[in-house]
Parts: structure tokens; sequence; C-alpha cells
């Protein structure tokens, strides 16, 4: 069989595994009932509207939102982080790279102590949130435009960098100066939180999966711009538009997870390295299963985030994804790093 | 008359306060190799990425078959217009064949896979290219020389009409250097493929190309055959070098060098 035979093979079988965990997560998610475990019996009931009113509480409203929540998210981040790391042929990029994070956090923050006052939080939080999210990567775009010239990948990086730290500042002296229980807040917001009602699962919904979906049709111009900007133009490539246009659109699938879940970081670096590592650095595999593999990585992040609750609560979200994915990262660079070339 | 495939008129570009360009015109034959000679820093690299819209003139134009590129889509310049660039490090692991693969891309369709005819256009590419016996290796771990057959292979796959290549023979040994060159000029004989060679190497450009272009200071300061334009007077005010130009004892042209002018 010839080399990309074998591995879109491979990432088939990847995939059929990657979506076989995610079912038995989501699952085991789904059972989770706080004190105790629910029986697969007892969820399926619940799902299918037989279940009596304690665990149909526990199945439909509390646990299914957060899971549809956590796959959008999770896929959102994901994919994003990979077209990051292909936009910027940088390794280390990641969804928040243009300072997108800082932005939301600062957002996040302001509604957290100001508010507006009629306007509940729960409203003003992620609007807010979203709007300095995408400000920010509009500041930073300007801030590279200025000098004139093309923009260049690494003067996007660095005025990322830049606004970020600046923003970063103004959301740390925002936290020094809150009172205690506000402060509480916007820390625990930064670790990120999975959660949300029915209405909130919809808006992300969508934007993510028109956001993915528009990302999933750039993977060969994506492949020509890991090449560098000037082979992906010998190839037709309108690199200034390709990579305008995906800034946007992941900006837009960004704020819309950061605004309502808080910045989980890990999923977007990590699990698009994972599978070049699997699988080389075809875009064509990397991106459509990272939507599985980054759904699959939270679910059973969030699975362990509630099975630990016992000891120490249920912990935030952004906690688990670093702790478990870490480890399992630096092995595979060990073992596999010559398959990427990074 | 014959349409030119490629046509620059009082092309000019700079980057910020430097002028780089300053009024180049020139035409392109079909089947013609055309070299642009001249010292580092001259605009060659700067012209020849002003040919496929990498770069985009601040006066004047440039015609491919009579259409401006202005006004064309960078995709549909791919289809007649491929690059071989100068600098070819590659990080990343995509193996030669997925490489050469790409030079399809100008005619696909998103989330369309590769024909029948893409398999054998890229099959015939690293066939001509001399890169079949390498399909399957990774990019990221071959010497220079075969990345630039690589490129070359890609470049090939998009079955263009106008060839332009920066410094072609910079990375390669001196046995593939006559080996592109020699298919190149085949090419260009045998399918009416026009080449643009950019270059200092002053023995290889005065024996493959069919017409030379002295590039001094962004400007054209000769053009002409190689016995026109290669006259020692021209290489010492152009590379201020001690040279002459003639024919070995096998006929071919090639440049003699004796040393850098002392003056």
């Amino acid at each position: 069989m010839s080399m990309s035979g074998r591995k879109w093979t491979l990432a088939l079988l990847c995939a059929i595994a990657l979506i076989a965990l995610l079912f038995i997560f989501v699952l085991l998610d789904l059972s989770w009932a706080g004190n105790r475990t629910l029986s697969l019996g007892e969820v399926w009931a619940a799902l299918t509207g037989n279940g009596s009113w304690g665990t149909d509480q526990i199945v439909n409203v509390r646990n299914l939102p957060r899971i549809a929540m956590g796959i959008f998210v999770g896929a959102g981040l994901a994919v994003t982080g990979g077209v990051m790391q292909a936009v910027f042929r940088n390794p280390l990029a990641d969804p928040y790279i243009l300072g997108l994070s800082s932005g939301a956090s600062l957002g996040s923050a302001v509604a957290i102590l100001f508010g507006i006052s009629f306007v509940p939080l729960s409203v003003s939080q992620p609007l807010l949130a979203f709007v300095f999210c995408l400000m920010t990567m509009f500041l930073v775009y300007t801030v590279s435009r200025m000098g004139g010239g093309n923009v260049r990948t690494e003067t996007l990086v660095l005025a990322g960098v830049a606004v970020a730290a600046l923003i970063s500042a103004v959301v740390s002296f925002l936290t020094y100066i809150a009172p205690s229980d506000e402060m509480q807040d916007i820390v625990f917001w930064s670790m990120g939180n999975l959660g949300g009602d029915w209405t909130e699962v919809t808006i992300v919904g969508c934007i993510v999966t028109a956001g993915v979906a528009i990302m999933l049709t750039q993977c060969r111009k994506l492949n020509a711009m890991m090449l560098g900007d000037a082979h992906a133009m010998d190839l037709g490539v309108d690199v200034a538009r390709v990579r305008l246009m995906l800034l946007v659109v992941s900006s837009l699938v960004v704020a819309a997870s950061v605004a309502f879940v808080g910045t989980i970081g890990f999923i977007g670096l990590v699990i698009p390295h994972i599978f070049r590592l699997i699988l080389g650095p075809d875009n064509r595999l990397i991106l459509p299963i990272s939507t599985v593999g980054g759904a699959a990585f939270i679910i059973m992040c969030d699975y362990v985030a509630h099975a630990v609750a016992p000891l120490y609560g249920v912990l935030p979200i952004g906690v688990v994804t670093s702790l478990i994915g870490a480890p399992f990262f630096v092995y595979l660079l060990v073992s596999r790093r010559k398959v990427v070339g990074w | 008359m014959v349409t030119s495939p490629l046509e620059t008129r009082s092309l000019e570009y700079s980057y910020g306060e430097k002028d780089v360009l300053d009024g180049v015109s020139f035409e392109l034959r079909p089947g013609e190799v055309l070299g642009i000679l001249g010292p580092n820093g001259c605009g060659k690299t700067t012209l020849l990425r002003n040919l496929n819209k990498n770069l985009r003139p601040k006066v004047g134009c440039v015609l491919l078959d009579d259409a401006d590129l202005e006004g064309m889509q960078k995709k549909d310049i791919a289809k007649k217009v491929a690059t071989v660039p100068q600098t070819n490090e590659i990080g990343f692991a995509f193996t030669v064949r997925e490489i050469v693969e790409m030079g399809r891309m100008p005619f696909q369709e998103a989330f369309r896979g590769n024909s029948s005819e893409d398999e054998r256009i890229v099959d015939e590419a690293m066939e001509q290219a001399g890169v079949s016996c390498m399909a399957d290796r990774y990019i990221n771990t071959m010497s220079g020389g075969e990345r630039q057959r690589t490129i070359i292979a890609r470049a090939l796959a998009q079955t263009p009409k106008v060839l332009l290549m920066d410094e072609p023979t910079l990375h390669l040994d001196i046995s593939m250097q006559f080996e592109i060159l020699d298919l190149v000029h085949r090419l260009s004989r045998e399918s009416g493929l026009s080449v643009v060679i950019v270059s200092h190497d002053l023995p290889m450009v005065a024996r493959y190309c069919d017409t030379i272009i002295l590039l001094h200071d962004g400007r054209i300061f000769a053009s002409g055959s190689p016995d026109e334009v290669l006259t020692t007077e021209n290489m010492r005010t152009v590379f201020n070098v001690d040279a002459r130009y003639e024919r070995d004892e096998r006929g071919n042209p090639t440049i003699r060098l004796y040393g850098a002018c002392r003056d």
C-alpha cells in the first residue's frame, strides 16, 4: 500500500477509536450524579423521557447541556489550534495566540466588576467577553499592519504577545483591586468551566459548527502555507486573504467558546500535535480528526473533573485538561518527534 | 504574430523608499529560455516575484497571455505560471509525493481528491525531475538538492506555460545542475515551455539561455543573445569581473572567468 494510503487507513482507525472513546465517556459523564453513579438503564430512560424526576434533572438538565457544550468547545478549540499552528507555522500557536483569551478575560472581568445594571451578569459576561475578544483580534491585526507593507505572520505573533501582555496587566490590576468575592469569580472563570443552559449551547454550537465547516474547506491551502507563504502564493493561494479569513473565523469560534466557558488551555495546543505525531502534518487528516479528538478529550477530562469531586469538589476543566494532556504529550513528543518535523 | 506568454511593461517596484526595479520591460517568447543575470541585490528576485504576483508592481504591469496580472486571481495565475523559489527549507514531514501533488492544487476544488489525470501528471513530473524513487521519503530529511528537484517536480506538475526559476543551480550537485537545465531546455524545445531563470551563475546561463537580460541597479543594462550581451566589457561593468564569453571545443557557449577586476 502507498504511504498516503497507509496514513488514510490509520486516520480512519484513529477516528473510529476516538468516536468509541467519545461515546463511552459521554455515557460515563451522563451517569455522574454526585454522590452516586446512575446505571445505563437509568440514563437511557432519562434520555428517552421515561426517567424519574430526579434522574431527569441529573441527566437532561445538569449533565447533558454541559456535555453538549463540551463537545462543541472541545472540537472548536482543537481545530482552531490546528489551523493557527499551520497559519503561523509555529508549534506553540494555540487558539489564543492573538491574545484572544486575555481579551475575553478583560471583558469578563469588566462585566463582573462593573456590570451593567439592567443586564443580568449571565448575559453581560459572555457578551462583553465576546466583544472584547474580537476587539483584541482587531487590535492585534491593526498593530501588525502599522508601518505599512505586507503583514508577516511573525509580526502577527509578536503583536499578539505584546497586546496580550498589556491586557493581562489590566486584568491583573482589576483582579487586584476587586473585592474578594468578585476576585474569586474572575479567577474561577479564567480556569475554565463547562456549563450553561441550552440557549448558550445553541449559540456556541451554531458558531462552532459554521466556523469548523469553513476551516475544514481550507485544509489543502493550509498544507501549502505550512511550506511558507511564498510557496503557497506560487501555488495560487491568496495567502493574505485566506489568512485573514481564517483569523476572523477562528476568532469567532474562540470568542464564542471563551465567552461561555472561560479559557480552557491545552486542548487547542496539544490535540492537533498529538495527531500530527501519529499521522504526519497533512491538514486534510489532522483537522477533521482533531474535531473528534478535541471533543473526546474534553469530555474525558470533564468526567475526571467530576469523578474526583468527593476529594476536591468538581475541578475546573482547564486544570484537568492540562494535568492529563501534558504528560501524554511529553511521551509522544519524546518518542515520535521526527514524524512531524517540529 | 505570436502573442507573448509573459510580458512586462515599464515595471517599477520599491520596498518603502528604496527603488529596486526601475522601468523594466521585456517580452518572453513561447519556448524561450530567458536568463536574468545580475549581481546580488540588483533586483533579480524582486523582478521574478513580480512575474507571478507575489509582489505587485508600483508602476507598469505584467501581462500573462495579454491579460494584466493585476486583474487575475492567484489561482488562475498558478495554472499558467509555476515557480521554483530560491530557498526551499521545508520543516514539515510531508512526503515527496505529497509535495509534488500540491502542484495540482490550482486545478482542484476543495474536498476533491486527485483525479487519475492528476495522478498521471504527478507521476510524470516526478519521473522528469528524477524523484520517483524517493516518492515516500520525507522532505525534511532530504538534502538541498533533493528538495530542489522535488520542488521542480511540483512546478512541472502545474503543467505551466511559464516556468520561473530563482537560482535553480544553487543547491544542486554539478551533474544535477546539468540534468535539471537539460530537462528545462528540452521541455522548452519539445513542449514550448517558456522559462525565466534568475541567476548569477554566468557559465550556466550562458550555456542554456536563448536570451539574456543583464540587470544592473534595477534597470536593464543590456539584453539580447548571450554572445551579444555577455561581452567582456558588460561583465566588467555589471559583475566587476574579468571574464570572456567563448565556445568550448565542443561548441557549447561558456564563460571563462579570470578573476575580479582590480580598479
